[in-house]
């Protein structure tokens, strides 16, 4: 290869990967992208409502060191702030970025971008097109690396997913692994260096709001090869999200913004049609225990209290859902201000919401922890790179709405430069890597010709079902440590039946058995570092709730959670949080924002 | 979404307890199709997908034979990534929102039947190959050349109109309806709708529109736009409802335009 030109694997190809990958190639260097899916149908698509930027076009004051404010103080102060100030100052640039890649923002009558309010802030700082903003920001980074594809800078790996890292013996990530998902053939992708860009893991929790690929499978291949994982208990549940069959769909809050309420039978397990269900007879929980803020409590209170309804068996029909219900706002009205967001509840569930409740309940969305970076996004692991959602680096302790696409751009914007300027100045010295691409190609085949081979009866979509059953149970909501004790205790158990899995398929061609048993195997290692995270955390925070231990333990907590793994169980530790910019504060949204 | 006035949504009555899922199997490309048909309990808010699901923890068929799980692609299940198209009851659509109560309620049966897309190569089962998809976006040049990604502030001022209009076309998740139900399409003899449109979303942009001859040269060889025989099937599937056949018109006049155009440049 010639000196110039280095050679980047990007893992991932949604908004983080993306954003990498055209900052590589314009830089003149060369990309081998790996996806499971074509990139174009990578989990960014899901993001409906907006980007952030204190763009200011409102006349409204607004400016990076507010959205900074906003974001450290909405995620609970468990976020380092450089770089979440460094976000927060590049965000109006990555916005005017997409901007004329031809993104079709909203527009005012002027013809300039159009900006919304979104939760945690005051200000009109979330540009957004139409109902689906990061299908279209995905779809413009989509455009700009398929232009590089053409100019030969991007090479496309889609339909492969990364098995595990390529180390040297200084554990220096010299590259990758990854299987055909057709044809299962193992290939060594050699790189100057690698990022990850693969998203969250929300399938651990088997349903959630996440895509079918977001098991953080891969990312969690790179932890049990010896890279820190951060913050892993930190995980978002969004109050309304509408329960399927196969998967969770978002419902969005401005249906309680819009009056809609959320109720009970007082009776439990009755099955009546809820629109025959006097008023006398239904139970109002939320106005019931919060009579100021009634349905609009934030976003954390909503989702504890439905969740606790549900756990004690109040749910409709015994099930673990609760009515929100419009029917008592006159229909027109709802089509006016809620149009797009009820016709994804009327296609997926078939009812009308604005002449039947619908039915919702909390689902996982977002994991704020993630593979640990420092503030270039590098790793622990010299030549290894992280961006976007599998990082934890912005959102500390609760997300922002409308800050992950903005995280996800700015992940891979640091992540690119600071990964060329890694590969241009590493002293390789004499470090041999002769072999270690065969060796370890070698050892991710046997571990395949493992899982064919053996028969044990198991079933792994079963196994996957049990983990995301208890982990859904005890690691989400409300958590406390016996539950939390027992779940590591199943997850050691399903660990254990994992080895009698018999695969179900003696057709190997294009066969989903395989990948799945590798993805289960890893989920199941992050599930232990959720649940063990969670478990040493004696505090309230964001996310994290703890009924035994209700407050914020600034003296104790206001740190982040390393695990490192071994084969007994992840090893946790403890690093201070960088708060050098803006001091802690409680977080109380009952009174608006205390002042700075 | 009906808009005007209360509409009960037609459900099965009396549903029975059990229903059938017939599914054209295929080992691998070279293999032939076969049939084979599972029973699964009738539950009101199953979709395709959640059907496939069950049938993969236990892959047994009616008759009672032990047989392979199904393969077919799934991601998001939201209708917005593409990726699980597939022919269900004889129409192309995505399988996620494809609820098994209005199928039936449908065909007035007890059977679901599910094929792969067939103008795609069949890998396996429902699982098909659209990368041909992908290589159309770029004979067209579907994007907006930049002289870099560093900060030049904001693009060009647009109307909201003009915004509203593109992002219809920008919606365009790259599924293949339009081009599984276009009797032209196929052996690459034409490019098809969903590629089309794509170059008119960017030739409606200020700066797209700078290199609209590019596109439009993509769009005059063999398998060009002439090829497009007005059956208007493709809007008819979209599931996004993307004005398909709009762009197939505009585009032949910007074609026309661009011609003359050319021509007395010379």
């Amino acid at each position: 290869m010639a000196s110039t030109s280095l050679k980047f694997a990007i893992v991932g190809g949604g908004l983080a990967g993306l954003a990498a990958a055209m900052k590589i190639a314009e830089a003149g260097h060369e990309v081998d992208l790996i996806s499971v899916v074509p990139v174009k149908r990578s989990h960014s698509v899901c993001a409906q409502g907006g980007i952030n930027g204190a763009v200011n076009t409102k006349g409204e004051g607004d400016s990076p060191a507010k959205h900074l404010d906003d974001t450290v103080y909405g995620g609970d102060f468990l976020a380092n702030q450089p770089p979440v100030k460094r976000m927060c100052d590049m965000a109006p640039q990555i916005i005017y970025l997409f901007d004329r890649m031809g993104v079709p923002f909203s527009r005012t009558k002027e013809g300039l971008m159009d900006f919304r309010r979104f939760g945690g802030t005051l200000h009109h700082r979330t540009a957004f097109a139409g109902a689906s903003t990061g299908q279209q920001l995905l779809y413009a980074l989509d455009e700009q690396v398929r232009k590089w594809e053409v100019g030969g800078k991007v090479t496309k790996y889609e339909g492969w997913e990364m098995l595990s890292l390529v180390l040297d013996d200084h554990q220096v990530c010299r590259g990758l692994i990854a299987m055909n998902l057709q044809t299962l053939e193992l290939k060594a992708f050699k790189a100057d260096a690698v990022i990850m860009a693969t998203g969250g893991p929300g399938l651990i929790f088997g349903k959630s709001t996440n895509s079918m690929t977001c098991t953080g499978s891969a990312v969690s291949a790179c932890y049990q090869q010896g890279a820190r994982y951060a913050n892993g208990e930190f995980i978002q549940v969004h109050p309304t999200s509408i329960p399927g069959e196969d998967k969770l769909r978002l419902m969005s809050e401005s249906a309680r913004g819009e009056g809609g309420r959320v109720w009970v039978p007082r009776k439990d397990g009755d099955g009546r049609n809820p629109r025959d269900i006097p008023e006398n007879e239904r139970w109002y929980f939320l106005e019931e225990k919060y009579p100021a803020y009634g349905n609009l409590v934030p976003r954390d209170i909503a989702t504890r209290e439905i969740f606790q309804v549900c756990l004690e068996g109040h749910g409709v029909a015994g099930e673990n859902q609760v009515y929100l219900d419009l029917t008592h706002i006159p229909a027109e009205t709802l089509t006016r201000k809620l149009g797009a967001i009820l016709e994804i509840y009327e296609m997926f569930v078939g009812d009308d919401p604005r002449y039947v409740p619908m039915r919702i309940f909390p689902g996982v969305h977002y994991s704020m922890g993630g593979l640990w970076v420092d503030f270039e996004q590098r790793t622990n692991l010299p030549g290894l790179f992280a961006a976007g959602e599998c990082d934890y680096s912005i959102h500390g302790a609760n997300r922002l709405g409308a800050n992950s696409l903005v995280s996800c751009v700015y992940g891979g914007f640091v992540a690119a430069p600071s990964a060329i300027d890694y590969a241009k100045n590493v002293e390789r010295g004499n470090t041999e890597t002769n072999g270690i691409y065969d060796a370890e190609l070698k050892k991710q085949r046997e571990i395949n010709d493992q899982i064919i081979k053996n028969e044990g009866g198991e079933n792994q979509y079963k196994l996957h079902e049990e983990m995301g059953k208890i982990m859904t149970d005890n690691v989400t909501v409300v958590r406390y440590n016996d539950r939390l004790q027992a779940t590591d205790d199943k997850l050691r158990e399903l660990q254990e039946r994992f080895s009698r899995i018999s695969i179900n398929d003696s057709n190997l061609w294009a066969t989903q058995a395989v990948p799945h048993a590798r993805q289960l195997w890893n989920m199941m290692q992050l599930a232990r570092v959720i649940t063990l995270g969670a478990l040493n955390r004696n505090e309230s925070r964001g996310a994290h709730y703890k009924p035994d231990f209700p407050d914020r333990d600034d003296e104790n907590f206001m740190k982040t959670t390393i695990a490192e793994y071994s084969d007994e169980a992840p090893v946790l530790s403890y690093e201070p949080v960088d708060v050098s910019l803006v001091e802690p504060r409680k977080r109380d949204y009952s009174k608006g924002k205390a002042a700075k | 979404m009906n808009t005007d006035q209360h509409r009960e949504k037609r459900r099965l009555e009396n549903p029975s307890a059990k229903f059938k899922l017939k599914i054209q199997r295929r080992e691998n490309q070279d293999a032939s199709a076969t049939w084979e048909t599972f029973e699964l309990p009738y539950r009101r808010n199953l979709n395709v997908i959640s059907a496939l699901m069950e049938i993969r923890k236990n892959p047994v068929t009616v008759e009672g034979k032990s047989t392979t799980p199904p393969v077919w692609d799934m991601s998001c299940l939201e209708q917005v990534c593409g990726i699980c198209t597939m022919v269900i009851d004889g129409r192309v659509r995505q399988s996620c929102s494809a609820l098994i109560d209005d199928l039936l309620l449908e065909s007035n049966s007890d059977t679901v039947t599910l094929q792969p897309m067939s103008k795609f190569p069949n890998v396996r089962d429902l699982k098909v190959d659209r990368s041909k998809m992908f290589d159309h976006l770029k004979q067209v040049h579907a994007w907006i050349e930049l002289d870099g990604s560093y900060d030049l502030g904001p693009g060009p001022q647009i109307s909201n109109e003009v915004a509203q209009e593109r992002y219809a076309y920008s919606r365009c998740m790259t599924c293949g309806c339009c081009l599984e139900a276009c009797p032209q399409y196929g052996d690459d003899n034409y490019i098809g709708p969903q590629a089309i449109a794509q170059a008119r979303l960017f030739n409606m942009h200020p700066t797209g529109k700078i290199e609209i001859e590019e596109r439009l040269n993509g769009l005059l060889g063999d398998d060009g736009i002439g090829n497009c025989g007005n059956a208007q099937n493709c809007v008819q599937v979209c599931p996004t409802s993307i004005p398909l056949t709009r762009a197939i018109y505009e585009t032949n006049r910007d074609v026309t335009v661009n011609a003359l155009f050319g021509w007395l440049k010379k």
